[in-house]
């Protein structure tokens, strides 16, 4: 007969009303760098320049830690827990009302689907700072301790892989507590942290509680090192984890670090098969794979092992790559030059250690950073793309014989952020799930998120969780504790 | 869509298939469970994911040609009368008078005693004529009356015939007596030229109630020898659903694989609108593949989709709603 075809259904821009250039947002004000040092922003679907961002310099760090301590000595620091929930309640409505907004935005910025962020990312983000909102007033009933007091300045450097999600993990919950912060959102991705900026000053927060300044990884750096920021929060690689941990030590400074992984999806042979396969994509090839949680080693039972990636093969010919701002696009663009060069080094490495490398035929855009769903087979634990983070579509499949093994294989990393496992057994799931060192263990689904549910890793996937009342951990002192700091 | 010739005995392919010499509740029951089970989270949100597809302008006009070619315009009211059938007859000869251009559906399924007038009706035009049979909707009769029924309704003139399983057998486990039905019902649509009427097999998959019903009861049917599976009667709510559709895609899909037959998939009941019928299309071809989207491999069955495929094509044609008086009742 004939095809199915689908037609283009590319999100419109108009929504997004874009600056050219960008200053940075402190003490509830745009204030210019003060050494005028500005970077551009590109779409990395296009490589169109999308604005210009100020570049802080420790001077404008310095200037955004002593706005927040003067709105934590101030109106912020004095108002009641009932109160601060109703700012966090106001950012999260007119989240909502801007949702189609910041999702374009994020797009533009990010290179992700339009589906992903306008289904995902943004309702998320506004689910956490919903949540968040109700804890303001009731910390003393989170088993944390009799009176929990704000820890104070809080330095946070978040990645770009989730630009406004990871915004709200770590604005919401330092805010419900009562906190200010200091954020610096990716030099590739600064724009809906910006955007969160114009939503701050029309939710009316007081000057200073949030301050955002733009940057690198040396206005990073000034934020982690300032002497004047109580706790840092940083989610991102390992290795800037390393440094930051390196640097923090014997500071009085608190830290969580939410750092890489490198997830087993586990696939037993009774497993539902057409969802689990559903599952294997959805955790490696949602958000083209550059979620640190992403199931990137598959180890799947031997004797089911080949048509399971016969029927992951196939359902790989049917994922879309393409415009992201288009709503029929499953997998969209690269974030960057670099990255894309990272995973192109870690994918050769890959086939010159000897895996199987396969990409269903899918025509990529000529202009953008691009990569196609990439599957290795025949990976074993010793390979390269079995042990580092790719952050990118690139799937490892490993097997084997027993749950034991399973098991083993699974934890055998310097990682524990998450896994999966598969199967119709409960009792299975559960013992699994017992033995497995990762934060989260999700059965018979992969990447779902809830504010209510904290997450975070083991090993070198990080300190502390986020999300949840664990999470409020990290933002309270206790009695007896740091509150002489205010 | 041709008459099946003679073919094997579903009964020795059954048996081949499964390994056992004999085919029993107990043999088929392992081979059933034994299937890959379905999570009903996963299904259900797969479903919703392809749902969010866009066809939009020339795919549109695609899928709606496409879709009115794969209906089976069906009447099955106890009220049906000769002049109702005749003039669905007319409306599925016709289905747009202001544009001759437009697709025919593939058959018109009635009830049997009502066979005779639509085979009339719709002469050598080459639309099929279907008839449900074996105590449809209930399914609950005799053995002989439900072949007698089919008999009957092939010996008016059906090419198709739209069998109901016993749901009751299935649910109690008694899958060899719904199998032994089914290949029963085969049988009785063989006409003395030895060709035969076509056999849709109702699963009733709201009374299965479970995913995994529905894919035990999709490969049971197959097994048997089913040229089609169908979700449902439109006499039960819910009727066909999007993630049922889905999985019984991927049950004939996963059964071509195993031994190379071509099954078809049929929706009925519930399906009213163009955007319904386009999410199923969606369906069709990203989980079994393009080769699905055929008239002979996929049909709906439904009464009232036809008049909003209509509009909606009548809207492409001149770029404004018209109206449901422009799109003849019936």
């Amino acid at each position: 007969m004939g095809k199915l075809e689908y037609a283009p259904a590319p999100e419109s821009r108009a929504v997004v009303h874009l600056k050219p250039s960008y200053d940075l947002f402190v003490g509830g004000d745009w204030v210019a760098s003060q050494g005028g040092t500005r970077f551009t922003t590109i779409s990395p679907a296009t490589e169109e320049v999308l604005a210009e961002v100020a570049e802080a310099s420790a001077a404008d760090v310095d200037r955004a830690v002593r706005a927040a301590r003067t709105a934590l000595r101030g109106p912020w620091g004095r108002m009641s827990g009932a109160d601060r929930g109703k700012y966090l309640f106001r950012i999260a409505r007119i989240i909502q009302e801007r949702a189609r907004e910041l999702a374009v935005l994020e797009t533009l910025d990010n290179g992700k689907p339009i589906k992903e962020s306008r289904d995902v990312d943004v309702p998320l983000a506004a689910a956490h700072f919903f949540y968040h909102a109700g804890w303001a007033d009731k910390l003393s009933y989170a088993g944390l301790g009799p009176d929990p007091r704000p820890v104070g300045v809080v330095g946070q450097v978040i990645p770009w892989n989730f630009p406004l999600l990871m915004l709200a993990w770590k604005v919401a919950p330092a805010l419900a507590c009562g906190n200010t912060v200091v954020l610096k959102p990716a030099e590739t991705t600064p724009l809906t942290a910006l955007l969160f900026a114009e939503i701050c000053q029309q939710a009316e927060l007081p000057p200073g509680v949030v301050n955002i300044v733009t940057g690198a990884g040396g206005t990073g750096q000034a934020l982690v090192e300032h002497p004047g920021v109580d706790k840092v929060a940083f989610t991102g690689s390992t290795e800037v984890g390393k440094q930051i941990a390196r640097s923090l030590a014997g500071t009085r400074k608190r830290a969580t670090l939410e750092l890489g992984g490198k997830a087993a999806n586990i696939v037993f042979d009774d497993a539902p098969v057409d969802q689990a396969v559903e599952g294997i994509v959805n955790g490696i090839f949602f958000n083209q794979g550059h979620v640190c949680c992403a199931g990137s080693r598959l180890l799947v039972q031997e004797n089911v092992a080949d048509e399971v990636v016969r029927r992951l093969k196939r359902r790989l010919t049917t994922l879309r790559v393409g415009d992201p701002l288009d709503k029929n696009t499953d997998v969209g663009a690269i974030n960057s030059a670099a990255q894309l060069e990272r995973i192109r080094e870690l994918s050769d490495l890959g086939e010159a250690e000897g895996a199987t490398r396969w990409s269903p035929e899918c025509e990529l855009p000529t202009r953008g950073f691009w990569f196609p769903p990439t599957v290795f087979t025949g990976v074993a634990q010793a390979h390269t793309i079995a042990q580092q983070e790719v952050f990118g579509p690139v799937l490892s499949v490993l097997t084997f014989r027993t749950p034991q093994e399973a098991v083993a294989k699974a934890n055998n990393t310097p990682y524990g952020l998450s896994a999966g496992v598969w199967s119709e057994k409960g009792s299975r799931i559960l013992w699994v799930a017992d033995q497995l060192r990762a934060g989260v263990v999700w059965a018979n689904t992969f990447n779902k998120f809830d504010p209510t549910s904290p997450f975070g890793g083991y090993k070198e996937s990080g300190w502390g969780r986020e999300g949840g009342r664990h999470g409020l951990e990290a933002y309270v002192a206790l009695a007896g504790g740091q509150e002489e700091q205010l | 869509m041709t008459t099946s010739a003679a073919v094997a005995d579903p009964r020795d392919a059954a048996r081949d298939l499964l390994g056992v010499s004999r085919l029993t509740d107990a043999a088929l029951t392992t081979w059933l469970h034994g299937l890959p089970g379905v999570d009903q989270v996963g299904c259900e949100q797969r479903a919703a994911g392809l749902a969010t597809r866009s066809v939009k302008t020339t795919a549109k006009v695609w899928a709606i040609d496409t879709a009115i070619s794969m209906i089976d315009l069906t009447t099955l009211e106890g009220a049906d009368t000769p002049g109702k059938v005749r003039s669905l007859c007319a409306k599925a000869l016709v289905p747009d008078p202001d544009d001759r251009a437009t697709p025919r559906p593939a058959a018109v399924c009635v009830y049997g005693d009502l066979v005779g007038v639509a085979r009339e009706a719709l002469g050598d035009s080459g639309i099929h004529v279907a008839a449900v049979a074996t105590a449809f909707p209930s399914g609950r009769a005799s053995l002989p009356v439900k072949l007698a029924d089919t008999r009957d309704a092939v010996r008016a003139g059906a090419d198709e015939i739209d069998m109901v399983i016993d749901r009751g057998a299935f649910l109690s486990g008694q899958y060899r007596r719904v199998f032994d039905e089914i290949v029963a019902v085969r049988e009785a649509c063989r006409r003395e030229d030895g060709t035969g009427a076509h056999l849709k097999v109702i699963l009733e998959t709201g009374e299965l109630v479970t995913y995994d019903n529905v894919r035990r009861a999709s490969w049971l049917a197959m097994l048997a020898g089913g040229d089609f599976i169908k979700t449902s009667t439109g006499k039960v709510s819910p009727a066909a659903t999007l993630p049922v559709t889905m999985l019984m895609l991927e049950a004939v899909r996963d059964w071509r694989e195993l031994t190379g037959t071509q099954v078809g998939v049929k929706p009925a009941g519930g399906i009213r609108t163009t955007k319904d019928a386009i999410k199923h299309l969606v369906v069709v071809s990203e989980v079994a593949g393009d080769d699905w989207l055929d008239p002979d491999r996929f049909r709906f069955g439904a009464s009232s989709l036809l008049g909003d495929l209509l509009l909606q094509r009548q809207k492409l044609a001149t770029g404004a709603y018209s109206g449901a008086d422009y799109v003849t009742t019936d």
